[in-house]
């Protein structure tokens, strides 16, 4: 072939290419920019637990499953509590029963299926409870393996699921190194606490924050400094679970142990 | 086109702006980069809304109660139980009031079984928790058979209150 | 039951969400992936580095890499909660997760199969639909052969020197171009792991370089595998006499001609396993070095739990012996028989234990889940799922390929490039 028809037909493969391009409107550069540089959303949702409060009985399990129509029988939450038992001896246990949908009213140690530990009161060093749900991360590793755009983050930083796009591969599931991501059993999507994003926008409170009777969970607006959770964060030692990980999760734990995984 | 060695990549060509066409038609038109960037923000923005009016409130807090049963919460907020919301024993009021006209009015859920009030009352003897400061019984050895209600009163719980 | 449930039994302390939700379809889909990878990589050693002995297993290397095309989205689409929303990776993909990935690499790389086995056929196209253009009376069976390979020549009939000249360049710079895409193909899929900060096992840099070597080793070995049980059965075939069907070939040529591919073949499915094992032992080792959060669990899972599927069916049965078998001098076709199959089952149990052994443990490091395979099917999820769904999906391409070599057959075409 000569050197004019290899021009022309470049020529008119660029411009059909570039016709076509034009269809693909996945990312505007300077659109991009744009976005990532401006901050202005006025609202950033935070959480805190307070350990020390959490008593282990599992209302805010419960009032979360009722609230955000997670089947009561199904054994996957939004949000659970965990035990810990540390004992004299230096050996550790911890358990979640059904995530303490229906609370710790044993002191049996559950290792398996139907298999528990006797722990006695006095071997018993320090126990304690931890709930635990989904983070928001500020570098959520779930939204960013997401294949198509089913699970993102919100302006003011919660992590939502498209329920109607969700493809049900499972990859966010696998990319959350908390653990909070299921498959909702009746959608078959993707499922995890979106801290009762109907309930917030509304002004109310989570469900979970609403049912704790002993104020261990609280929920605010980090960027307000006058919201009492802000300036506990602020100014109390807190921690944050697996740091490690690099997520910048915004839920924030007074009382977090060492002991806790 | 005089060479024919073009020909495969004109049908691939063909393919992919046919790929494009259904693409225009498929993909709803507010699905696109939003605020987080395309890392974090790569979603179909109507969900956002979606999630916000179409899910139901079903727990409506203490205040929402008190309504119409105020004489209930000001009894129960005498007590240690103060601090429990009724819907944790009551269920969710859902819309109550607007469901239904007062006359019909459906009763009451009440959560009388023990493993209600076990979830604080089993007690445990666990230092550095506040599970520790809650009075409580050995559920295997306090009456295992018969509902805790049947001798105490959730909303006048104090011992002295015993049937 | 959620899913997951079903076939996950928890044992200690896992967190409450946690089940085994990639299964086995998940392992087939690397290794589907990997035996289309492995087979284009074999195909193109002839086109682009010329190593005329492996000229045969070429074409038929490249016919079959189709085959297992069609076939390797099929275990994603059974896995997928949602399958017929899997269109969305093509229609919305997120670049920024290595899955979405799936959609241009598996386009393109068809592309560039489909693209090379037309170059390859189109004078077998034209020598069909020629004669039947020019027949005015068509039987059905006439009419359908003329659409189907009248269709595939393109509209182009000319089959002169110099355009045959230019096809075998075109097949060079596609096979070629394909090496890179194949790679990728499968690099991804070792991407998909390796970049899940979120899972100790399978956090790694190495995870993509480990499943691509690993990739061109299956590859090889099917191709291997199936080229000697074709040859097997053109054997029979010859000595019952019916060489008209075959052309002129007796059964002691065939043996011979296989003879060679295959010992050339083997050659180069040592190197590829011999990087493979190395890089695998590479990352055990340096995980045991460092023991960094997660060695305590990983250790008992590596050495206690998973012991027997690692050491003994992947590393020993299905690396070790095998490479015995082929380094032991005078290579039978026997030997050589025995030795893919025992390599193939390795690749399997290889993506077996990343894929099962990276759910073996909970995320809360005190805790473990064992994953039993359902077998016998009770309901379309435990099929699709199970023992069943996952060999439906091996077997299937070579049904596919019985199907396309009437289309693209991959013996005695004259004079083939």
């Amino acid at each position: 072939m000569n050197r004019r028809d290899f021009l022309k037909n470049t020529v008119k493969g660029v411009a059909g290419l570039g016709i076509s391009a034009a269809a693909i409107e996945f990312i505007n550069p300077k659109d991009l920019l744009a976005n990532i540089n401006s901050d202005n959303a006025k609202a950033r949702w935070a959480f805190l637990v307070n350990t020390y409060k959490c008593v282990g009985c599992g209302f805010c399990v419960k009032a979360c499953k009722q609230e955000n129509e997670i089947p009561y029988d199904a054994n996957v939450t939004r949000t659970w509590v965990e035990r810990y038992v540390i004992t004299k001896e230096g050996k550790r246990y911890a358990d979640t029963p059904k995530g303490g949908r229906d609370g710790f009213i044993t002191t049996k140690i559950e290792m398996g299926k139907d298999k528990f530990q006797e722990v006695k009161d006095e071997d018993i060093q320090k126990a304690f409870f931890v709930p635990k749900l989904c983070n928001q991360c500020e570098n959520p590793p779930c939204v960013q393996v997401c294949p198509v755009g089913a699970t993102y983050q919100a302006p003011d930083g919660v992590v939502l699921v498209d329920r109607t796009w969700c493809i049900g591969c499972g990859y966010c599931i696998m990319g959350c190194p908390y653990g909070v991501r299921f498959f909702h059993p009746k959608y078959h999507t993707a499922e995890k606490c979106n801290f009762c994003y109907h309930r917030i926008s509304k002004g109310l409170k989570t469900a979970c924050v609403q049912a704790c009777p002993f104020g261990a969970r609280q929920i605010g607006n980090i960027k307000d400094p006058n919201d009492p959770i802000t300036k506990i964060i602020l100014t109390e030692r807190v921690g944050i679970l697996k740091e490690e990980f690099g997520t910048k999760p915004q839920v924030f734990y007074i009382g977090l142990d060492r002991e806790v995984k | 086109m005089k060479n024919h060695v073009f020909r495969p990549l004109l049908a691939v060509i063909g393919l992919v702006v046919i790929v494009l066409i259904i693409r225009v038609f498929y993909v709803p038109k507010d699905f696109g980069v939003h605020e987080r960037g395309y890392m974090y923000g790569w979603y179909r923005e109507g969900n956002i809304e979606e999630w916000k009016t179409q899910v139901k409130v079903k727990y409506q807090g203490k205040e929402y109660c008190a309504g119409c049963h105020a004489d209930k919460v000001a009894a129960i907020d005498k007590t240690p139980h103060a601090i429990i919301q009724c819907e944790n024993c009551h269920g969710p009021a859902n819309d109550a009031i607007a469901d239904h006209p007062s006359e019909q009015r459906p009763k009451l859920t009440i959560d009388k079984t023990r493993g209600q009030c076990l979830r604080c009352h089993s007690k445990l003897h666990y230092p550095s928790s506040g599970r520790d400061k809650i009075r409580g019984i050995d559920p295997d050895k306090h009456n295992p058979d018969i509902e805790c209600v049947m001798c105490h009163n959730p909303h006048k719980p104090s011992l002295e209150g015993l049937k | 039951m959620v899913h997951g449930e079903l076939w996950t039994i928890k044992d200690l302390f896992v967190y409450p969400n946690e089940y085994i939700y990639w299964s086995v379809q998940i392992v087939m889909y690397p290794f589907m992936t990997g035996l289309v990878a492995g087979a284009f990589v074999l195909s193109s050693l002839y086109h682009v580095f010329g190593i005329k002995e492996l000229k045969d297993i070429a074409r038929f290397a490249l016919v079959f890499s189709f085959a297992l095309l069609f076939i390797a989205p099929v275990p994603i689409i059974l896995h997928l909660q949602h399958p017929f929303r899997g269109i969305n990776n093509l229609m919305t993909p997120h670049f920024t997760s290595a899955i979405a990935a799936f959609g241009i690499v598996f386009s393109a790389y068809g592309a560039i199969v489909a693209s090379e086995l037309w170059f390859l056929y189109r004078r077998h196209f034209v020598s069909i639909a020629q004669p039947l253009k020019e027949k005015q009376d068509k039987t059905l069976a006439e009419w359908v052969r003329f659409i189907i390979f009248c269709s595939l020549t393109l509209g182009v009939y000319d089959v002169s020197e110099e355009s045959l000249k230019k096809d075998e360049k075109a097949i060079k710079i596609l096979a070629g171009l394909g090496i890179p895409v194949a790679c990728f193909l499968h690099g991804y899929a070792g991407f998909i792991f390796g970049s899940v900060k979120a899972n100790a096992l399978w956090m790694t840099p190495l995870m993509p370089v480990i499943f691509i070597m690993s990739a061109i080793v299956s590859g090889i070995a099917l191709c291997m595998l199936t080229y000697i049980v074709t040859m097997e059965i053109r054997k029979f075939l010859a000595k019952r006499k019916k060489a008209s069907q075959f052309g002129h070939q007796t059964t002691e040529e065939l043996q011979s001609a296989e003879i060679n591919v295959i010992r050339m073949t083997a050659k180069y499915l040592l190197l590829f396993l011999v990087f493979a094992i190395s890089l695998e032992l590479l990352d055990l080792v340096f995980r045991g070095y460092t023991a960094t959060k997660s060695w305590d669990v990983l250790r008992s899972v590596i050495y206690g739990k998973d012991f027997t599927s690692i050491f003994i069916l992947q590393y020993t049965i299905g690396n070790l012996i095998p490479f015995i078998l082929f380094l032991l001098p005078n290579l039978t076709i026997r030997r050589a028989l025995l030795a893919v199959v025992l390599v193939m089952f390795g690749v399997f149990m290889m993506r077996w234990n990343v894929v099962v052994g990276g759910q073996a443990f909970s995320l809360s490091f005190a805790g473990y889940m064992h994953y039993h395979l359902p077998i016998i099917p009770h309901d379309w999820e435990t099929l699709k799922e199970g023992f069943f769904g996952a060999l439906a999906v091996f077997l299937a391409p070579f049904g596919l390929f019985w199907v396309i070599t009437k289309i693209f057959p991959v013996f005695d075409v004259e004079k083939s490039h």
